[in-house]
This record gives structure tokens, sequence and C-alpha cells, in this order.
């Protein structure tokens, strides 16, 4: 693999742009492999290229059943924060952002990781109180938090409403500053390169449909371009968990429900961080295009559709001109749906399963995309030892038969709600 | 759009109805003490990529529980039914999750 660097630019325009490397081989399945990972998104990918880079297991395959960053990882609205308030949570996202923070570096590939801030508005004093609560508590685990005013909030983004008929007016916002976006297709791109680069097999339109089996252990896996034999399998297929889960005899706490996301026509910069709406579910970002990206509840009902219907469209729109009247006359340019795991309390599972052989990452629900580094950092580990990484041992499969759920909504156990 | 005939009130947007989830779980007896029971009726669901059986709640018109036949492939209604009519013949236990 070539390295990028302003030298391989110049050597490239000089002989026409017609040299480049491609950026990963178009690889074709081995007999067998040590490491099978199956899903190519974000987290499967960045799975295999930690197994390499960490532990040196190069002989490793990612199956991909299309192509790799149609999945989620390419239909996400891009939000990197750290922000959350559950021990278990706080540190393991706080490691993702450390490793957002260093990615394009250490990939050799620029993800145009961009720091621009996220804020949360808060609604009422008592919401201002939780989330007061939140910074302090990030604070403690050495994450940026600042609380704002609400003056202070409308220096930062003038264009909320503010006015006396505000639907629910701004008493202030929690901020992080280190919070923002990347490119979600280049976070793909970025890992398979730096995958392949290692050696790692990247398999494009190879579906995973059956395993194969050893007594009750897993050793490889049965696909449309036939049997490959792994030492272990890593299951990152995103929302399609419970369907090649039941395949290997997991029963698992969780449903698919579909998220859209929407982008407008092109505008001038206006929205400068991500701005999310305290009062109900919207949140907003710009493109470096120009676009408004937005989202905001699950269409609600279990899907694999892939497609999201148009009640969501309207209550979305609803949310987005209570908080910014200004943008109410402009146009949407597209929208469309990812389908997810949505587990009960909202936090993924990522762990060894009962089956010898068999790894589970799954569940990332609508916020899985911040966590890509560090899901693949910690997969990686606990495929390569047997054992759960420490900062992903709260994510366990175990913990709603203990009681031990982390419910960063506090919306209860159904899936739906979270 | 989803669209839903309710059984009372004819064929109807589904932004007037509440989703409830799975159907086809059923709730252990109230004095169940067995904690699997329980661990399984709240937490684990098949999440078929094909026909599923869900309740809905048509909240803004008769406010009647359904049990709704759909893909979840495509949305395609295979049928709709009051839940209460099949709970009095399948469990006595009531199901509604609000
Ligand atoms: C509309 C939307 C907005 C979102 N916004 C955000 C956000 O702002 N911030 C954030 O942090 N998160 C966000 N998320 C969540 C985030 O995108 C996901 O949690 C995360 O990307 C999931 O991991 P992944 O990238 O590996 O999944 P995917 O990219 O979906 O990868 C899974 C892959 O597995 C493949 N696969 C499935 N079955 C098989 C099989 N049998 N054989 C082989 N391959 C198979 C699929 O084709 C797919 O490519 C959003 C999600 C959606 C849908
Ligand atoms: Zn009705």
């Amino acid at each position: 693999m070539s390295r990028y660097s302003a030298f391989s630019i110049f050597r490239n325009a000089l002989s026409g742009q017609k040299n480049w490397q491609r950026a990963w081989r178009a690889a074709e399945p081995k007999p067998s492999y040590d490491v099978i990972v199956i899903g190519g998104g974000g987290h499967g990918l960045a799975t295999a290229f930690y197994l390499a880079e960490n532990h040196g297991i190069r002989n490793v395959a990612v199956l991909e059943k299309a192509y790799i960053g149609g999945g989620n990882v390419g239909r996400n609205t891009t939000v990197i924060r750290s922000n959350y308030l559950l021990d278990g949570n706080t540190q393991f996202y706080e490691f993702a952002m450390k490793l957002w923070e260093g990615m394009s570096r250490a990939l050799n590939f620029n993800v145009m990781f961009s720091q621009r801030g996220q804020l949360v508005t808060a609604h009422s004093a008592d919401q201002l109180d939780g989330f007061s609560h939140r910074a302090n508590i990030m604070r403690l685990n050495g994450i940026d938090a600042d609380i704002l005013d609400r003056d202070e909030v409308r220096r930062l983004v003038p264009y909320l409403d503010f006015s006396d008929t505000a639907r629910f007016p701004i008493h202030g916002a929690i901020f992080q500053g280190r919070a923002g976006t990347a490119r979600h297709d280049a976070v793909a791109w970025g890992y398979a390169r730096a995958a392949d680069g290692h050696g790692v097999d990247i398999i494009q339109n190879c579906e995973v449909t059956g395993f194969l089996r050893d007594g009750d252990g897993i050793v490889g896996v049965e696909t449309t371009k036939g049997r490959i034999g792994a030492a272990k399998v890593g299951l990152a297929v995103a929302g399609h968990t419970s369907v090649l889960g039941a395949k290997a005899g997991l029963e698992l706490p969780i449903e698919s429900h579909v998220l859209q996301a929407f982008v407008t026509e092109p505008l001038k910069p206006l929205v400068d961080q991500v701005v999310a709406y305290g009062a109900d579910h919207f949140y907003v970002s710009q493109s470096d295009k120009g676009g408004l990206v937005f989202g905001g509840n699950l269409d609600g009902y279990n899907s694999y559709a892939q497609r999201g219907n148009l009640g969501v469209v309207r209550e979305v729109a609803e949310a987005a001109i209570a908080l910014m009247p200004c943008i109410s006359r402009v146009r949407l340019l597209r929208h469309w749906g990812g389908v997810m795991d949505m587990t009960p309390d909202a936090s993924p599972v990522i762990c060894p399963t009962p089956i010898e052989g068999l790894y589970l990452n799954g569940g990332w629900c609508y916020g899985g995309f911040k966590a890509t580094p560090a899901s693949g950092w910690c997969f990686a580990h606990t495929i390569a030892t047997g054992k759960p990484h420490p900062l992903i041992a709260a994510y366990g499969l175990e913990r709603f038969r203990t009681g031990h759920t982390l419910d960063e909504a506090g919306a209860g156990p159904s899936a739906w709600l979270q | 759009m989803l669209r839903i005939e309710c059984p009372c009130c004819g064929l109807r947007d589904h932004d007037e109805f509440r989703y409830g989830g799975d159907a086809s779980v059923t709730r252990p007896a109230h004095h169940d003490p067995d904690p699997e029971a329980w661990y399984r009726y709240v937490y684990i669901r098949t999440n078929q990529a094909g026909l599923h059986r869900e309740f809905w709640q048509h909240v803004t018109g008769c406010r009647q529980w359904l049990v709704v036949e759909r893909d979840t492939r495509n949305h395609a209604i295979a049928s709709v039914s009051l839940a209460r009519k099949l709970s009095a013949r399948k469990s006595p236990a009531r199901k509604s999750p609000a």
C-alpha cells in the first residue's frame, strides 16, 4: 500500500492521475482464516484493522453482503460526541473520541473529523439542572463540558427561536467543544484501506448465510461464495444481528428499527456547531457542501425495510421549525432510512457469546457511528484474547438477566421507546 | 406510509395509532416466581425479518388495542384483529404495555 502524502499527489499529478493504486484489493475468499468478521460497516472494518494493528492477527477476512459503506456507516448523520452520563458509557465514548482525534493520522486517510462542538438546548430549569449533573460527571471523567445560560446560547446560535412565542423557551444548554462530525464514507474507506494494507481480505458481495459447526462451536461460515473456515467469527452486522444471531442459535434482546436522515438544499454557512433540541428529538449540523443534515425519532416499529415513512418526516420538520423558524422555507433535498439494532436499554452488546468461537458486536442503536473506533479496538481485543476488553465490561448480554442495564435514555425496556 | 384497517373505524393512517410491540410474547402468570420466564418476557425478541404479530392501539380513534400481522421487510399488512378477542381465547393476561 503506497502512502498518501503531498509527494504522492505531486507524483500522480505528473502522470495524469492514471497510476493511483486501488485503495484496497478486490479479494476472493481463501479456504480459511484465523478470524472472519461478518459485516463491512465501520465497526467490522475497524475490528479487522485493530486485529492486525494491535494484535498482529493478519489472516483475517471481512465479509460484506453488498459493498462496504453501504450500510449504516454511510447512512448516519455523522455526529460524534462523548457526553454520556452513565458509568461504562462515559469512559467508552471518551476513549472513542480520543481515537477520532488521531484517526486521520493513524489511518493515513483524511476522515475530515471536524470538532465544531455540539450543544443540546435546555428548556426548563430542571432540564438545565440535569445537564449540569451530566456536565459534572463528564468533567470528573476528564471530558470537556460547559453549561451555557440563555444569553450565551443566544450569542452562539442566534438563529434559534428566542422569541416570546417560542414553543419551548430556551433556558440554556450543555456544550461539548470537542464534539463534531466526520466524513462517514471516509471512515469506512480509511479503515478498509488500512486493514488491507496489513493483509486483511475485504470481500464484498459475499453474504453469510449460515455457520459451520464442530459440535456446539462455530468453525466457519457458509456464504454466497462458498464455505469459509475460521478459528473465530465476529458478528458486526448492525441492524441484522437478530437474523444472523438466530442462525447461530443466539436469542437476543434486540429489535430492528428504522431511523431516517434528511438533507436540505445547500445554504450559505449558518449552523457552525451540531445543535440538538432538548425539547423534542431533532438535531442538525451543516455539511461542508452547505446542506443541513438532520434527524429525529425512530420510525418506531420493527422494520427491515431500510426506508422510512412520511409520518416521521412531518414530526421532524415540526421539531425543526419549532427550534429554528428560519429554515421553514428551505427545501428538503433527500431523506433515507437505515436499519438499526435497538436494545431495550439503548446501549450496545459487544462481548464473547455462549457459543464457542462466536463473538458479538451489535445493538448500537442510533448512536453507534461515534463508537466506531473504540468498538473496533475493544472488539478486536475481545476476539484476540477471548476476554472482554475492560472498557466494554458493561456491555455484556448478561446485563439484562442480572438487572445491570445501562438505560442512558431512562426509557424502560421497550426498544422502540429508546 | 402504513395504513391500518381498524375493525371499528376502517382504514386509517398509522399516525393515529401507537405501537405496542411484539404480540407473540406471552406474559408469565402473575405469580410466576421464575426469573428466567420474566427475563424472556421483558427482553427476548425473535425480531423476524418477515411476518410479525404486533400490538397497535388506535389512540386517536376507538382506543382499542389491535393485533396486526405485518411483514417487517415491506410493511405489507396481512391481518388486523381486536387484541381482546384474541387474548380472551389465548391467555387471560392483559398485554397492554401502556
Ligand atoms: C439515519 C441514521 C442516523 C444516524 N446518526 C448517527 C449519528 O449522528 N451519530 C452516531 O454516532 N450514530 C448514528 N447512527 C448509528 C450508526 O450509523 C450505527 O450505529 C453504526 O454505523 C453501526 O455500525 P456499522 O457502521 O458497522 O454498521 P453498517 O455500516 O450497517 O455495517 C453492517 C454491515 O453488515 C452487512 N451485513 C448484514 N448482514 C450480512 C450478512 N448476512 N453477510 C454479510 N454482511 C452482512 C451490511 O450490508 C452492512 O454493510 C445513525 C444511524 C442511522 C440509520
Ligand atoms: Zn379504531
